[in-house]
């Protein structure tokens, strides 16, 4: 089954290598996810036959000084996720644990580690990488992954150590990250060897930017009666703002999709059929159960209208001057949501149920994202105490299909959904 | 051997010490997590650093902010710190180390409100020129925090003073070192973790003459000590907790020779360069010392320090502790135990659960392990 899978992508890979660039451009309409998808890993999998470097990225890292230099980025989270939503990543966990690492490891480290040994996976497993960038504002699991990774791929390893910030950005932080982007521009041209593209990133930073605001402007629309999109369809259209970001491909996707939001939002069209109850969600999606608990909540009338995690992705626009990219991107990718400290986060959750007006907050404690998940029981007293809704904290896992128990958090879905109902009742 | 009961009871319980060093000096206890605290800095300042470790059987009130699956030290602090238990201290430092302490930091900011409070958020890599120029700003500022909320001033003076002191008691506990390495047995496992618990918890300039005169003892007692016939080992792994298996290791016919742990010699193998300004010698030795995995300071540098430990000891084999949901250790052992077989180094894994207590059979498998290597 793996070997079949990679051969087919193997064969699309060759297929489309050298119509892969006219095809991204070409399409009549506006291309769709899966075929800007399709074109992104076909184009990534025959890197080695066009000459172009792969580099491994973690999510939350500089992409833009890689696009510039014409580096395909990969990401192993997005892998994943992909893994997570095929249910492949029990088998993947099991395969890790058998290597000894131990299953209270974030899945997607443990999935990646494994996938890596077989070419396993939806794909048949990831292109290999050239180099590897990791960046530490997401975790510490990032570190010891890519550790690992270099290892076993024998590669060179950049990483870009953005200090936590727990009470605010510190000046020396700000002089540490700046130094290390001028490290990044040096690592990139020696795994490159070429001289630096100034010109590029410069281009690749106005666009990223622009992509940013792109897909808040997305997101926003769900303040709308009734919600255009639902958390679920974020999760969904983020793959390109996490994959393509900085190039013009993703700009037009998302100005696409703005225009199908607004268009929606002016027909008064709901994402969920009578949508009544408005909810926000914290953490990872539970990447093999998205439709089922969209389902579960839809059949409650009530749609998620707004998460944390879709937003982490253009929740720092606000520190980017896209005039000096590369000097304000040492703050903008410093601060972002997960490497900053639990009371920050707690007011801009408090800033999301206002904006997106909701009824209650789902809290995924997420047992392979420590980092993401240590802090939410405060965050939640906090929202509870300011604006007296109900939350719902269920316990999963983002990718290990293992640690879900379905009949315990049905109920306590339905009762939570009751207790909304009944506070609805009485305010109205 | 009274010394050694204060040192011993000093490793169960430090509260009731700490309350009356508290009382008699009127000095102020400061304590902290992670061995990578800059606790020069905090004694420069006039005050105790006092390393927060505590076992709690069943942390109920830190279920109310930690999920169960963070590690029981910082669910055990955090339920000691919640129910009054650390009273003492007059403030916390947190070295930002693991994404756990890292938001136990805010878990405890947040709920716990201090006189003094400090994050010290050093560098991850420590492997660039600017990271160390980072890492001296840190230093710097925590100079400045300590100064502006204790209101001392911190003299060179005083640093390069505490540095000494620190080294002279980093100095003796090597020596134990080499002397368990040396003579094996000489000093028992127990005993050893104790010392090197209480050189995080007394007085330090108390310590350090006990420690002298505990180092001259065992000097004296080495040339007649008998030949051991046990099997040598080296311990390596998680160890920001003290884990209680030191008896049965030697129950099962081992004993301990060298260790990598956090409550051992990643706690005070490096010593700190006496000829250089005070905040370049501290960071300096940061950087050079053993490495955390929470830190990276390349990408085979824990296991190739291990193997060369077990070489130098001529030891017979490794045993690997690590405390369940501590995720830097768990990332790490995969790849060294791959290294250690590749040496024809035998090494035993023994998870501790969460409760503090070693998983599965653990005196049968010690015993097995014994056998085979
Ligand atoms: S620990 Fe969390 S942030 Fe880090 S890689 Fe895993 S899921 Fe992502
Ligand atoms: S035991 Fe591990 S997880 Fe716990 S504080 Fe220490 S390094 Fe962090």
């Amino acid at each position: 089954m793996t070997s079949s899978n990679s051969d087919f992508w193997k064969t699309l890979g060759i297929y489309l290598f050298g119509k892969a660039k006219k095809l991204s451009l070409a399409f009549k309409k506006a291309p769709t996810m899966k075929e800007l998808m399709m074109v992104y890993y076909a184009e990534a999998k025959s890197a080695s036959l066009s000459g172009r470097k792969v580099a491994w990225i973690t999510s939350g890292g500089p992409v833009e000084p890689l696009i510039a230099m014409d580096v395909i980025p990969v990401y192993p989270e997005n892998h994943g996720a992909m893994i997570g939503a095929s249910k492949m990543g029990g088998g993947l966990c099991e395969k890790a644990e058998a290597m000894g690492y131990s299953n209270d490891l974030c899945s997607y480290a443990r999935s990646d580690i494994a996938c890596a040994t077989v070419n396993g996976g939806p794909i048949g497993g990831l292109p290999r990488p050239d180099m590897l960038v990791c960046c530490n504002n997401i975790c510490g699991t990032v570190l010891k992954w890519y550790e690992i990774q270099a290892r076993y791929f024998n590669v060179p390893l950049f990483i870009l150590d953005t200090p936590f910030c727990h009470t605010g950005y510190s000046e020396e932080a700000a002089r540490y990250v700046r130094a290390q982007i001028d490290e990044y521009i040096t690592f990139i041209e020696d795994a490159c060897h070429k001289k630096y593209n100034f010109d590029k990133l410069t281009e690749a930073g106005l666009l990223s930017f622009e992509a940013q605001k792109l897909w808040q402007a997305v997101l926003d629309t769900a303040a709308s009666r009734p919600a255009p999109l639902s958390a679920f369809d974020a999760f969904y259209h983020l793959a390109l703002i996490v994959t393509l970001r900085g190039t013009k491909e993703a700009v037009s996707y998302y100005q696409n999709l703005l225009a199908v939001m607004k268009d929606r939002v002016a027909r008064g069209e709901g994402v969920v059929p009578g949508e009544k109850y408005r909810l926000l969600w914290d953490n990872i999606p539970i990447w093999h159960r998205t439709r089922w608990l969209s389902n579960k909540f839809a059949s409650h009338n009530a749609c998620l209208v707004a998460d944390t995690y879709t937003s982490a992705w253009c929740g720092v626009t606000k520190y980017i001057d896209e005039n000096r990219f590369m000097d304000s991107m040492a703050e903008a990718y410093t601060r972002i949501y997960l490497n900053i400290g639990v009371d920050e986060m707690a007011k801009m959750v408090l800033d999301m149920i206002d904006k997106y007006d909701v009824d209650g907050f789902v809290l995924h404690s997420n047992r392979s994202c420590k980092p993401y998940s240590f802090g939410q029981l405060d965050i939640q007293r906090i929202v509870e105490a300011e604006r007296g809704i109900p939350c719902l904290m269920i316990e999963s896992d983002m990718t290990d299909e293992r640690s879900f128990a379905e009949g315990q958090i049905s109920t306590r879905i339905d009762a939570f959904m009751e207790i909304i109902k009944e506070r609805k009742k009485e305010t109205r | 051997m009274q010394k050694t009961d204060l040192i011993n009871a000093l490793a169960e319980d430090p509260h009731s010490y700490l309350k009356e060093i508290k009382q008699k000096n009127a000095a102020k206890v400061i304590g902290f997590v992670c061995s990578y605290a800059p606790e020069e800095m905090i004694l420069a300042a006039g005050a105790l650093p006092v390393r927060l470790l505590t076992a709690t059987e069943n942390p109920h009130r830190a279920d109310l902010h930690f999920q169960s699956y963070g590690c029981s030290l910082a669910r055990s602090i955090l339920d000691a710190a919640l129910a009054g238990r650390l009273d003492y201290l007059d403030g916390v430092v947190f070295p930002h180390t693991c994404d756990t302490i890292q938001r136990l930091s805010d878990i405890w900011r947040i709920n716990l409100p201090q006189t003094f409070f400090a994050d010290v958020v050093l560098p991850v890599k420590l492997t660039s020129p600017a990271a160390r120029q980072y890492l001296l700003d840190v230093l710097q500022k925590f100079r400045g925090d300590l100064e502006a909320k204790l209101g001392a001033a911190i003299s060179d003076a005083a640093l390069q003073d505490a540095i000494r002191l620190y080294n002279a008691i980093r100095r003796n506990l090597n020596r134990i070192n080499e002397l368990r390495r040396a003579h094996p047995g000489l000093i028992s496992a127990k005993d050893y973790s104790d010392w090197v618990t209480a050189a995080m918890r007394m007085d330090r300039a108390a310590y350090l003459s006990l420690l002298e005169a505990f180092v001259a003892d065992r000097e004296q007692a080495a040339p007649g000590h008998p030949a051991s016939r046990a099997k040598k080992l080296v311990l390596a792994g998680g160890g920001c907790t003290t884990p209680d298996i030191y008896g049965a290791i030697e129950e099962a016919g081992g004993v301990v020779v060298d260790d990598d742990l956090c409550m051992g010699t990643r706690y005070y193998e490096a010593l700190a360069d006496e000829s250089l300004a005070p905040l370049p010698a501290l960071a300096d030795r940061l950087i050079t010392r053993p490495v955390c995995p929470a830190k990276h300071a390349g990408l085979t540098r824990r296991a190739d320090d291990l193997i060369a430990r077990v070489r130098r000891a001529g030891a017979d084999g490794v045993i690997f502790i690590l405390l369940k949901f501590c995720d830097p250790h768990a990332f790490d052992y995969p790849y060294m135990k791959e290294m250690l077989d590749r040496e024809n180094i035998p090494s035993l894994l023994v998870e501790m659960e969460s409760d503090g207590q070693a998983g599965g059979q653990l005196q049968t498998r010690l015993e097995t392990y014994m056998e085979i290597i």
